[in-house]
């Protein structure tokens, strides 16, 4: 067998922490050979990044790494910076999971393209943007000559991410390192980006090095693959052999957390719970001294919606599609027209005050499960803030006593909840913001992507939680996401928004099984990366 | 661009007009005028200046010749200092102040900027304590402290430098009051690029520059530019207080500057002095904020005003 590329051996990764020092990598070995793809998989701390990161020398401040890595015979650990640079960027390059900030906002792409290329190749100044632009050509930004004087900002997330990636192949590495490179975009975005690395890969002939969370990317893109979990690599192997009959309890943990079963269909005849009819929202830039409206975006067109007791509809669309602007608009939080009836009330003559003593049975649980918790309350105090408002006359100890009830509900310690946030996992603030939701037993939840946040293996269980308390309460749902899986695990009836529009809705089953629309069926298809093959585990509960 | 600082300078206009309106009743409320001396004047006479600067005149009427007055760019006489208009006055004093101010204003940026990004480069080493050290030191010992210390140390004991005096700007007369002017401005500067650059060296198009093998120096470039934002804004503020003088120091070195107008026109019932100067300060103010917003869309492209 021939010598690897990269090689590295007994690497461990530490960090000097306030409480004390963390090991983050525990003595991994990973080898990479010329020309072949790599999956390192493994859930948020696993170390599979830091594994990465150390061997680019791009640890922390606070981080250290031991052991050995071995690029074509040369260690790296232990490399001054200066020593380094003459790999990285060159031989080793890497683009990461935030395509968004990973370019600086305050240089055109085309000076920021050309810096590897000057400083490694030896480009002149005009040889650095004639190779720019055939690199933009390369990653197929579409008109490269205008786009290379561009900022980052004029971009959007794909091309941003398709820049980074031109600006690591600038100078034909043999390595390229993707920490999560598609984790950050939407899902038809991801599929060209992924298609795009593999064909580059072809052509350009490098190793790829995918750290991912992502089965699906493993399973399509990776000849060899590695589980990590706490710091080690628990199980390696070829990725079919290991996918076909995983070893590792971990691993089998990791392929079964991939969300399955459907939603058992609502009972016939349940109450209408909320209806809204053609609900219309529009933003309106302004500008000029008298405020002259200049651009009206209409977020979301003329949609109607309606949910019974006990039933879940799914709304999915990329972002922009005004999937959350619907949500917030169909709980009036947001100025928009149309008509929405809550049971029997119509909610849209109603003002602030009138809209208060309802709010109760419409909750709203969000997406980022670190910034919807304030970080100066304590999680029982997050919980019962709804109570004070809704039940003012409840005294302290029943709050409590509420309090530890919806701890419980959600499957959280009633003990815990005198801690603060930062006490909890991602996985655990989600359950946080769920009971916060829950006590004050609502009717509707209008869940704006409660899952997008976490890893796959919380996601099963939080989608698992919310189909349980769905049961309970004959609660009905607004299930907002861009994750196919979760959305067909989860729902009844399914809306497919794109540019504030409804292109296609229908019953999970017909839309998953008979797309009409294109766009579905791109979503679809893009999604299915996340997904098993259509031959292997069957899918129904 | 052009038509954005247009705009802007013509926004200028109704906010200064404020500002003098506030200014003029402000000061007529405090009791005395600028006639009352320990000795009251004789009531003829009084009455006389009073004529002669049309102080007999209803208020309303007072202000009116004074807007009128000013939008010719005459600031009027001053009480106080007879035979002076206010408009000789600062056409004397402004170029001293100003001097001072920008040289303090130089000496800030340069050595307060250094210094904040060394020590954000050498985080947690000795030189980053020692810099934000001083840092605390430049901000908590007052300049009406440093001035004298300083002017016993190198005027009297070491005798390198004048202790007071403008000598028509000399150099060697400037080199106290600058530094003493500088002092906190270095110190609020370095502490602010400090903290800027340590948050950028820490961004992700950072890391991108170092997972792409570059030099420290490209690296520095850039996140210099980025720490640059927020310590501009508040530069712009700073330059505007810097450049119309300061009581304290020009009082201590006996400078001939606009800084103590303010206090002395005030305290004297100087009205037309006040008025002067409030006009000078509120042009600094508007001014430098413009000059501010215009840099933030140099170098943030993401700024746009049009």
């Amino acid at each position: 067998m021939t010598e690897p590329v990269l090689a590295i051996r007994g690497l461990q990764v530490r960090f000097r922490t306030g409480d004390g020092i963390l090991q983050a990598v525990k003595g991994v070995d990973i080898d990479i050979n010329a020309g072949e793809t790599v999956a390192i998989v493994g859930e948020s701390g696993s170390g599979k990044s830091q594994t990465m990161m150390s061997v680019m020398g791009l640890l922390a401040s606070n981080g250290w790494a031991e052991g050995s890595v071995k690029y074509r015979g040369q260690e790296l650990v232990g490399l001054s910076p200066e020593k380094l640079n003459n790999y990285r960027g060159s031989k080793l390059t890497m683009i990461f999971q935030e395509p968004m900030t990973s370019l600086d906002p305050l240089y055109r792409i085309g000076d920021q393209l050309a810096l590897p290329l000057t400083t490694h190749g030896g480009l002149s100044k005009t040889k650095a943007r004639e190779r720019a632009i055939e690199l933009l050509e390369l990653v197929r930004i579409p008109d490269p000559k205008r786009r290379i004087d561009s900022y980052p900002h004029e971009l959007s997330g794909g091309q941003r991410q398709r820049v980074m990636i031109a600006m690591a192949l600038a100078n034909n590495p043999d390595v390229l390192i993707a920490d999560e490179p598609t984790t950050a975009l939407d899902v038809t975005v991801q599929a060209r980006i992924l298609e795009l690395l593999s064909d580059l890969q072809k052509r350009l002939g490098m190793s790829i090095v995918f750290i991912t969370h992502d089965l699906g990317v493993v399973r399509r893109f990776a000849t060899r693959t590695y589980v990590m979990k706490s710091g080690q690599v628990v199980e390696s192997g070829e990725t079919s052999a290991l996918f076909a009959s995983p070893k590792h309890p971990y691993t089998k943990m990791l392929i079964d957390a991939e969300p399955r079963g459907r939603k058992e269909p609502a009972p016939a005849g349940a109450p209408m719970v909320l209806d809204a009819k053609n609900i219309e929202v529009n933003f309106a830039t302004k500008s000029g001294w008298f405020g002259k409206t200049s651009h009206v975006l209409r977020a979301v067109d003329n949609v109607s919606l309606s949910v019974r007791a006990g039933e879940t509809i799914g709304v999915v669309g990329e972002s922009g599609s005004g999937k959350s602007t619907l949500g917030r608009a169909v709980l009036r939080l947001l100025p928009a027209s149309g008509t929405v009836r809550f049971e029997d009330r119509a909610l849209m003559p109603l003002d602030r005050a009138g809209m208060r003593p309802l709010r109760r049975h419409l909750q709203l649980v969000f997406q980022d499960p670190f910034g919807s918790l304030s970080p100066r309350m304590t999680a029982g105090e997050i919980v019962t803030e709804g109570l004070l408002v809704h039940e003012p006359r409840m005294s302290r100890k029943e709050r409590d006593r509420r309090a530890a009830q919806a701890f419980e509900e959600v499957r959280l310690e009633p003990a815990w909840r005198n801690r603060f946030p930062h006490e909890f996992s991602g996985g655990q603030r989600q359950r946080i913001a769920i009971a916060r939701a829950m006590i004050l037993h609502p009717k509707l939840v209008v869940l704006d992507e409660p899952t997008s946040a976490l890893d796959r293996s919380v996601q099963k269980e939080i989608v698992d939680l919310l189909r349980d308390l769905q049961k309970t309460h004959g609660l009905a749902y607004v299930f907002i996401s861009h994750d196919l899986a979760v959305v067909r695990a989860l729902s009844d009836e399914i809306m497919v928004m794109k540019s504030g529009k409804v292109v296609e809705r229908g019953t999970a089953q017909d839309i998953f099984e008979r797309p009409k629309e294109d766009y579905t069926r791109d979503l679809i298809a893009a999604a299915f990366l996340n997904q098993q093959e259509p031959d292997a585990t069957p899918l129904a509960s | 661009m052009l038509s954005y600082i247009l705009r802007r300078l013509l926004s200028a206009i109704p906010t200064l007009l404020l500002i003098v309106t506030i200014a003029f009743f402000l000061i007529r409320l405090a009791p005395g005028g600028p006639f009352d001396l320990e000795r009251p004047l004789e009531a003829k006479v009084m009455e006389n200046l009073n004529k002669i600067y049309q102080l007999d005149k209803p208020l309303i009427e007072q202000y009116w010749l004074y807007l009128s007055a000013v939008v010719r760019g005459d600031f009027g006489p001053s009480f106080i200092l007879r035979d002076f208009t206010v408009g000789e006055l600062f056409a004397r004093g402004l170029p001293v102040s100003m001097t001072l101010g920008g040289l303090a204003l130089s000496f800030a940026i340069l050595v307060g900027g250094t210094l904040g990004a060394v020590a954000a480069l050498r985080q947690n080493s000795l030189i980053d304590y020692v810099v934000t050290g001083m840092g605390a030191l430049g901000l908590t010992i007052p300049n009406f402290v440093v001035a004298p210390v300083l002017q016993i140390v190198l005027g009297l004991a070491l005798a390198w430098l004048p202790i007071a005096g403008w000598n028509g700007g000399a150099p060697l007369n400037l080199v106290m009051p600058v530094i003493v002017l500088a002092l906190p401005q270095i110190a609020v500067v370095a502490r602010m690029t400090r903290a800027a650059m340590i948050e950028n060296l820490r961004s992700n198009h950072i890391r991108t520059l170092r997972s792409l093998g570059l030099p420290s120096l490209t690296i520095v470039v850039h996140a210099l530019r980025g720490a640059a934002l927020p310590v501009i804004s508040y530069l712009g503020p700073a330059a505007a207080a810097l450049l119309t003088g300061s009581v304290v120091v020009e009082t201590i070195f006996g400078l001939p500057g606009i800084g103590r107008y303010f206090v002395e026109g005030a305290l004297n019932r100087d009205y037309t002095l006040v008025m002067g100067t409030v006009v000078v300060v509120a042009v600094f103010v508007l001014l430098f904020n413009l000059v501010v917003d215009i840099l933030y869309a140099i170098i943030d492209p993401r700024i746009r005003y049009d």
